[in-house]
């Protein structure tokens, strides 16, 4: 048998190759050298106080096992995810803060560099918020709508701002278990007050906290900035695009943006595409400057510019490994400390430029929101700089793969029927009518500790063979896009017949990119609009749609994975439990919070068991539903054949009963 | 595949842009940018733009406006490979491609090349739809006559299938559009030589020859949703969710398919409109935009207009007599013209009558027909002229006397829909035609009785149980039995006249158009009649007998609010319930307070003329300007939707000869102004009511259209002639 390739695309495997003949460590070496602690694995090892750490570890450790403090394994473990939930949080939400003082210093006139893009987004946004918008100045209506941002962070009472986009049901069962979030940053606190010593012990009530903080997360960080990442920048809609290594130009600069922000990358895309700067770079032998992404940041201006992804978090150290790459910026999040040292191997310069984040043995050109545009140009003109230090050393890989990215809430209701009849009757009618069995977000992190990319392709094929409909961000996106998966001929070629009409009829790919793993708010927003579209489930819960992040490795993804779970949405987690160690636990998050709020989280880290527990979990809510059952290549709508009788009932019966969804009286076959 | 057809419909939009662009340029060099344009006989502009945009097109320079609109739905063809989505670009560039048609349109009306004009046949087309013919449809809209509407596109691959197809859809009461061609010809020059009659009244109604000309059916079905929908221009969505759920048109495409045709249909999608195609073409299937499949195919003739059914969710229950000829409303506005004609019955050529008696159940013989005379057969063998009296006996345990008048006020419409059948006049003012066709077919003269008899159970089968019809043709039978049924007539006439709304305790609702005007009520009194003419209390009693859980319910009065007024506790309680919370209250005797709603198809309109202290009539169809300012089409704008306008009222005509017209207000001497035609239509009921008002002179002194069309004209001539209004209460 072959040998196992350590990432599942070949140019990724390739370099790890090359990489591996030249004594370049990277994180897949790493990963095989340095085992996973057992106990900190599973959740069994306490660190909160400095009487441990302690390790619960033993025969019937649920039941036995104490730490110092007398804390049992399930109030460790449940700490631990709690505080993996603050972590994740924090980050989305910090970086929306972010998003939010960048909006006020646009508003307001000090950050010059950055305007409104989408008004008609802004508008939207500011009638969420109850914030007046006709006939005002674009830039008060911006002020404000910031301001009134700004206050989910710090707010102590209350409730978030957008905990009203969810569906009535949902929030009631928030309101009914109490994880309604009140404040991001309360939300933050409590949750590292509470997993700290001494303080809550019951695991049940801890998790409550987590869901709290999580949703705090969804509904607040995330979707906070999604939506100003959209009002500054632009919504985003579909275009044409390339992943993988191949993006890379010998006879260019290649300037890579890496991380998770939008802000600078923004001005870096617009800097690296004006005249001087081009000239600039002829000056120095190149024939111009080629901007890539990797990780979010890619996936940020990749999805409003089309500017080409290297791919995800594993293919960092690849990306430098090409010898190909003059400089790469790096913001915040997901960037592996490791890339400064391997740089040094290379001519890549590695340049931080949060001032939240530096990396020993990287340049440091710090960024804020006033004097953008002067920092892009240094970073381009450093990257122009250095391309004429390019050696012939690399594994240079000329391999990519084409893509159709920019599918953001807006759009995907566009493209269900235009200006005059967007909606997402078609999408509801097709998982109706059973020609769309049911909805996965496929999203999250790549991993070395599997095949990279490898589950995500696993999955991603056999769910669109099954008619399933997936929509994906962040890593996930780019693990489909360097596979070739995210082109509209892959529904052609590989979807169900079922899944395979409807994205002929809309000409999308059976795999949609949302955006970055910030953007997981647009799969929130997408569910509560089709609850509300309706025929079927009424809140989000319920829905044929399950989340799976096969190959996560980030704290984020537990926040996702938890403000999912809470709104409503069965969770796969790929990989071993980092609660594994108590089934108390493990049962609070799967069976209790089912029953609380029909959404869950597992972990498992079998590709064949994700697949089988996402079906299953589709069908029966299918049944729950009285959906018709599904089966390949059967499908067709409940038709009810309207008399003169039948159309003055219309108005009296709710929602307009124009949509089937009783009775029937033929089915059609494809 | 679906991209074959975003594409198409993506490149017409731009090539229609194109020529709409330049047609404009040119009319705008030539007439100037402020030259006026509005289509024949409408209030709502460019429809299809306004209802859209609420954007009012009144001249060349506002076009341009328009067109500007629709370039902004004009996208990029998808690419050959990778391509982006396409299904939301294309239901844009469809609608781009109806903004442009519909302009281009507009502009030929200016250069007078519109209705357009068959090169070959010399057929003059319908061209744009008036808002008069919407209304007069109104009533057949909503009462089953006519469920659905085809535009068929293009032409059939020979004359005999393009004859089955219109045949199949006319039995089924479907109203046909025709347009565009293939292959060099087209449907409506297929009808034509197959002497096929067309119009409005036989259902068929060409629009032009180009697919185009189809627009004008689109601009129709929209005003729908402005006239009996009550929805705001601009309101696009609620406008799209009205065509979808309630007007179920399809296309029927026969031929090859153009880009032109794909973007039209791209554009029909968006209302909802399926298209189904007798090609081999790429289908979408999944649905969503429309409620079923958005484009099918189906390559057999013999089932495209019943897969068109199943497409467009749409149910059609069609009841028909055994007869040898087609049967259905499609076929009651055929004319019969006298050398078409084999044999005719009364007229004043020769004696007839018609006459429904109730008898006893153990009296009549259950679908008998009895023919009475001598020589009967060969006499009709001969052709020509006989005399004619048909007496129709019911029985049945929920019959009652009340109830004669309204089935035989049906038997015009149970011979006027046989195909190559004629009927005209009611009572012994009767007069019928069989045409030579229909002889050839195998119609006798027992088939009159058949038809009765089917009808008059398929129409009143909850309360009759038993019909038995007997056909006399012997001319001193007919004048024996003619007397004894004018002796019933005037009984009948007589009793109808003593039926106030004080003499009952029940009203009755009419909710018909709710299918299409979803929060409007019609209260029916004995005194007030629908607002549409076509019900008035005797028959909405009937028609709740016949369908307890119908169109047609029972109102309690309950406790006297207002006696002046007319308002009753149990009226107001009843629209709260059934408007959709439209309604509170109702005054049935008043316009100036919680007047009566219309949904559309008034036959006139009331409106106050401050001014005057009274108020005008003006009758639909009627084209000119009024005393109020508004041409009928603008005004009826106003009035119909669902909404109370104190001030405004649609009615129906014979409610102005009631003694209940606006009672409250000061009945008929508030009638300062009155068209020509409507004089004409009432004069002799309205006289009398004159001499019962004490104003014997009153119509004379009320202007009409030659006296007057505007207010300062009006009250000259008031004052000159000393009319009553002036000396009254003011109405404020």
């Amino acid at each position: 048998m072959d040998k196992v390739t350590k990432s599942a695309s070949t140019s990724a495997a390739e370099i790890i190759q090359w990489g591996e003949a030249h004594h370049l460590e990277t994180c897949f070496e790493r990963a095989e050298k340095l085992k996973q602690c057992p106990i900190g694995e599973t959740g069994a090892c306490c660190r909160v106080c400095h009487m441990g750490p302690c390790r619960l570890v033993g025969r019937n450790a649920e039941e036995r096992a104490k730490g110092v403090c007398g804390a049992s394994l399930a109030t460790v473990a449940a700490r631990n995810l709690v505080r993996m939930i603050a972590g994740g949080t924090a980050a989305h939400s910090d970086h929306a803060r972010d998003m939010a003082m960048t909006l006020l210093a646009a508003a307001e006139g000090t950050a010059k560099d950055f305007k409104v893009t989408d008004v008609r987004k802004l508008y939207k946004v500011a009638d969420i918020l109850g914030i007046e918008f006709e006939g005002r100045p674009v830039n008060d209506v911006a002020r404000d709508v910031a301001l009134k941002f700004i206050e989910d962070f710090g707010r102590q009472t209350g409730e978030l701002n957008y905990n009203k986009r969810a569906p009535r049901k949902t929030r009631e069962r928030w309101k009914k278990w109490g994880i309604a979030p009140r404040g991001i940053d309360r939300e933050v606190v409590e949750a590292m007050h509470r997993t700290s010593v001494g303080v809550d012990h019951e695991a049940d009530h801890l998790l409550t906290q987590g869901l709290r903080t999580a949703l705090a997360d969804g509904w607040g960080g995330c979707m906070i900035s999604t939506d100003i990442t959209d009002i500054l920048f632009g919504t985003p809609k579909p275009l044409r695009a390339e992943s993988s290594f191949g993006i890379f130009r010998e006879d260019e600069v290649n300037l890579i943006v890496h991380g998770h922000e939008p802000t600078l990358a923004e001005i870096i895309v617009d800097v690296a595409s004006s005249a001087d700067m081009i000239e600039y770079a002829k000056s120095r032998g190149a024939k111009g400057i080629n901007l890539g992404g990797m990780c979010c940041t890619a996936n940020e201006v990749l999805m409003r510019h089309g500017i080409p992804t290297a791919g995800g978090f594993t293919n960092q150290e690849l990306g430098i490994m090409t010898g190909l790459v003059d400089a790469m910026t790096v913001d915040v999040q997901c960037i592996m400390p490791a890339i400064a040292k391997l740089s040094e191997k290379f001519h890549t310069k590695v340049i931080t430029t949060s001032p939240k984040a530096k990396i020993p043995g990287a340049v440091h050109v710090e960024y804020d929101e006033h004097h953008a545009r002067e920092t892009a140009e240094k970073i381009v003109k450093m990257a122009i700089d250095n391309y004429p230090n390019r050696t012939s050393e690399g594994s240079h890989i000329t391999r990519k793969t084409p893509l159709i990215a920019g599918f953001s809430h807006e759009y995907i209701e566009y493209m269900q029927g235009g200006k005059w009849r967007a909606s997402f009757r078609p999408l509801n009618d097709a998982i109706m009518a059973g020609r769309i069995r049911g909805v996965v977000g496929l999203v999250g992190c790549d991993n070395p500790r599997v095949q990279a990319t490898s589950i995500h392709k696993y999955l991603a094929t056999e769910l669109i063979k099954n008619d399933v409909l997936i929509v994906s961000t962040g890593c996930g996106s780019a693990a489909c896009g360097t596979a070739g998966y995210l082109t509209p001929e892959t529904a052609l070629e590989n979807a169900g017949p079922g899944l395979r009409e409807v994205c002929e009829a809309i000409g999308i790919p059976p795999i949609l990119h949302l955006g970055a793993c910030v953007d997981n708010s647009r799969i929130l927003t997408i569910a509560t609009a089709m609850a509300h579209e309706g025929g079927l489930s009424d809140e989000i819960g319920g829905m044929p749609a399950v989340g799976i992040a096969p190959e996560w490795m980030s704290e984020k993804a537990i926040a996702i994975g938890t403000y999912f779970a809470a709104s409503g949405v069965p969770v796969i987690m790929g990989g071993e439990s980092p609660v594994g160690a108590s089934r108390e636990v493990e049962k609070i998050m799967t069976e209790v919070w089912f029953e609380r709020f029909m959404g869950a989280l597992h972990f498992e880290p079998d590709p064949e068991k994700i697949l089988a527990m996402t079906l299953d979990y589709i069908d029966k809510a299918r049944e729950r539903l009285k959906l018709r059952k599904y089966e390949p290549g059967k499908f067709g709508a409940e038709r009810v054949l309207m008399d003169m009788a039948a159309r003055r009932e219309l108005e009296k019966s709710a929602a307009g009963a124009a949509h089937a969804g009783v009775g029937g009286i033929r089915e059609s076959q494809s | 595949m679906s991209k074959i057809i975003a594409s198409a419909a993506i490149r017409a939009s731009h090539s229609l842009f194109r020529t709409a662009e330049e047609m404009l340029d040119k009319a705008i060099a030539e007439k100037g940018k402020d030259f006026v344009f509005e289509f024949p006989d409408t209030a709502f502009y460019l429809p299809l733009v306004y209802a859209m945009t609420a954007f009012p097109v009144k001249t060349l320079a506002d076009m341009k406006v328009a067109l500007e609109m629709a370039r902004e739905m004009l996208h990029e063809e998808p690419e050959e490979k990778l391509w982006k989505p396409y299904l939301g670009e294309a239901l844009d560039s469809g609608m781009a491609t109806l903004f442009c048609e519909e302009i281009i349109l507009a502009l030929r009306y200016i250069e007078g090349l519109e209705p357009d004009t068959d090169p070959e046949t010399g057929y003059v087309y319908n061209g744009f739809i008036t808002d008069t013919i919407q209304r007069n449809l109104g009533i057949q809209l909503v009462d089953g006559r006519m469920p659905g509407f085809a535009a068929i596109i293009g032409a059939a691959p020979d004359d005999e299938t393009a004859v089955k197809i219109v045949r199949e859809l006319q039995e089924k009461n479907i109203l046909i559009f025709l347009s565009g061609e293939s292959g060099g010809d087209s449907v409506t020059r297929q009808l034509l030589r197959k002497n096929v009659e067309l119009g409005w009244d036989t259902y068929i109604v060409p629009l032009g020859t180009k697919t185009e000309h189809t627009l004008y059916a689109l601009d129709w079905s929209i005003r729908a949703s402005l006239i009996f929908g009550g929805n705001k221009p601009g309101d696009y969505r609620a406008h799209l969710k009205y065509t979808k759920d309630r007007v179920f048109a399809f296309a029927l495409v026969l031929g090859e398919l153009d880009d032109v045709k794909w973007s039209t249909g791209a554009g029909a999608i968006n209302m909802g409109y399926p298209a189904i195609c007798d090609t081999d073409v790429p289908v979408i299937h999944p649905t969503g935009v429309c409620t079923y499949e958005h484009v099918e195919k189906e390559l057999d003739h013999g089932k495209i207009v019943q897969r068109a059914f199943e497409v467009r969710g749409l149910k059609v229950t069609v009841e028909k007599p055994p007869i040898p000829v087609s049967y259905g409303p499609a076929f009651e506005g055929e004319r019969i013209r006298k050398e078409d004609m084999f044999i005719e019955f009364g007229g004043n050529r020769t004696p007839a009558f018609e006459w429904v008696r109730t008898r006893e159940m153990e009296e009549v013989e259950d679908g008998k027909v009895v023919l009475v005379g001598t020589d009967i057969e060969e006499r009709y063998r001969a052709g020509g002229q006989m005399p004619l009296g048909i007496v129709i006996d019911v029985a049945g345990r929920k019959m009652q006397k009340d109830f004669e008048a309204i089935i035989e006020r049906k038997l015009h419409h149970n011979i006027n829909e046989a195909q190559g059948l004629w009927h005209m006049g009611q009572r012994d003012i009767v007069w019928m035609r069989i045409s030579k066709q229909a002889y050839k077919e195998g119609i006798t003269l027992e088939h009159i009785g058949t038809i009765h008899n089917t009808m008059t159970h398929n129409r009143f089968k909850a309360i009759v149980d038993k019909v038995q019809v007997t056909l006399y043709f012997d001319e001193k039978d007919v004048l024996e039995l003619q007397e004894q049924a004018r002796a019933v007539y005037r009984e009948r006439d007589h009793r109808l006249a003593g039926l106030t709304d004080e003499s009952v305790d029940t009203y009755y609702s009419c909710l018909l158009c709710q299918s299409f005007a979803p929060s409007h009520v019609c209260v029916i009194s004995p005194e007030r009649l629908g607002l549409c003419g076509a019900y008035n209390w005797l028959d909405t009693k009937a028609a709740f007998e016949i369908d307890p859980t119908g169109g047609n319910q029972p109102i309690k009065k309950g406790e006297v609010l207002d006696a002046r007024a007319g308002r009753w506790a149990g009226v107001d309680e009843y629209l709260k319930a059934n408007s959709a919370g439209a309604v509170e209250s109702l005054n049935l005797y008043t316009i100036m307070d919680n007047p009566m709603t219309s949904c559309g198809c008034f036959e006139c309109i009331v409106a106050i003329i401050p001014e005057a202290n009274g108020v005008m009539l003006v009758q639909r169809g009627h084209t000119g300007m009024t005393p109020v300012g508004m041409k009928f089409s603008t005004l009826a704008g106003t009035v119909g939707g669902g909404t109370q306008n104190p001030g405004f009222m649609g009615i129906g005509v014979n409610f102005i000869t009631s003694r209940k017209f606006l009672y409250a207000d000061g009945g008929i001497r508030r009638i300062v102004w009155m068209t020509k035609n409507l004089k004409e239509r009432i004069a002799e009921d309205f006289k009398k009511r004159c001499e019962e008002e004490g104003v014997p002179d009153l119509l004379d002194k009320i202007a009409d259209e030659t006296v007057a069309e505007d207010s300062e004209k009006l009250l000259e001539y008031l004052t000159s002639v000393g009319h009553p209004a002036l000396e009254m209460d003011p109405m404020f």
